[in-house]
């Protein structure tokens, strides 16, 4: 099963959407609910990056038997040094975006630490992908 | 404890997702930074915060908290309140700083 979701750079309001989406549908399919609650972790994180950075972007997200993977990718202004955007408390939000209590440096700490595996491209001024694996049987 | 009770309590507010009344409080996380909650929060937890945008919901309703209680007298902003209504989970509010409702929820809920 593939599902797709769009994301709108700073539209805040759509952030969510496709982690509670898949949420119900991991639900549904009888994944351990531990396992449902870091992938969540993980996607939300990754959704409001887009959101926070990006012009705009997608969710695509690959169910199946065993594992899930989900993909974003954003038209945005990309990721100049990865091994720094991964510091813990390195951010580059906007004070908007800080005072709604995003921007603490710890969204791609989040996503590592509750993922299998983490993959992020990056051109600068063009935009960044990133693919997340998480198997269902746990490590 | 349940929401109810805590509402009763601490002569609460309840401002909306009063279908979550009856869930079960197992603790509380007090904090502002939605990622901190997002990766700390357990489920059945009370969230003591002093946002009030929708997206405090979104990481409530996606690691399933019991409750969100609002502090320092703030008020759940109308998009929140809107998306709230599809959940069942509870948004309460209190005049009391995060403070003094993190000592009372915890004296209450550990007998201390």
């Amino acid at each position: 099963m593939v599902f797709r979701y769009e994301l709108e750079g700073g539209n805040f309001s759509k952030a969510g959407h496709a982690s509670s989406e898949i949420k119900k549908t991991l639900k549904q399919l009888s994944v351990d609910p531990r396992i449902i609650k870091r992938i969540v972790v993980a996607l939300y994180e990754a959704e409001v990056n887009v959101v926070a950075h990006a012009w705009k972007g997608e969710v695509l997200a690959e169910v199946e038997a065993n594992q899930i993977t989900l993909t974003l990718r954003d038209e945005g202004p990309g990721i100049p040094d990865i091994p720094l955007a991964m510091q813990e408390g390195y951010s580059t939000a906007s004070p908007a975006v800080r005072q709604m209590g995003f921007g603490a440096g710890m969204g791609l700490p989040n996503m590592k630490k509750n993922v299998d595996e983490l993959e992020i491209e990056s051109r600068v001024g063009v935009g960044t992908n990133v693919r997340m694996v998480t198997r269902f049987s746990g490590e | 404890m349940k929401v109810n009770e805590l509402i009763e309590e601490l002569n609460l507010t309840l401002f909306c997702g009063e279908a979550g009344v009856d869930n079960e409080i197992k603790g509380g996380y007090t904090c502002d930074l939605l990622s901190d909650v997002m990766g700390n929060i357990e489920e059945g937890m009370v969230w003591i915060t002093m946002q009030t945008h929708q997206n405090v919901l979104a990481v409530a309703s996606l690691k399933d908290a019991a409750a969100v209680l609002i502090v320092n007298g703030y008020e759940p902003d109308g998009e929140m309140r809107e998306k709230t209504m599809e959940g069942a989970i509870p948004i309460l509010g209190t005049k009391l700083s995060a403070f003094e409702a993190s000592g009372i929820i915890y004296r209450l809920l550990h007998g201390k």
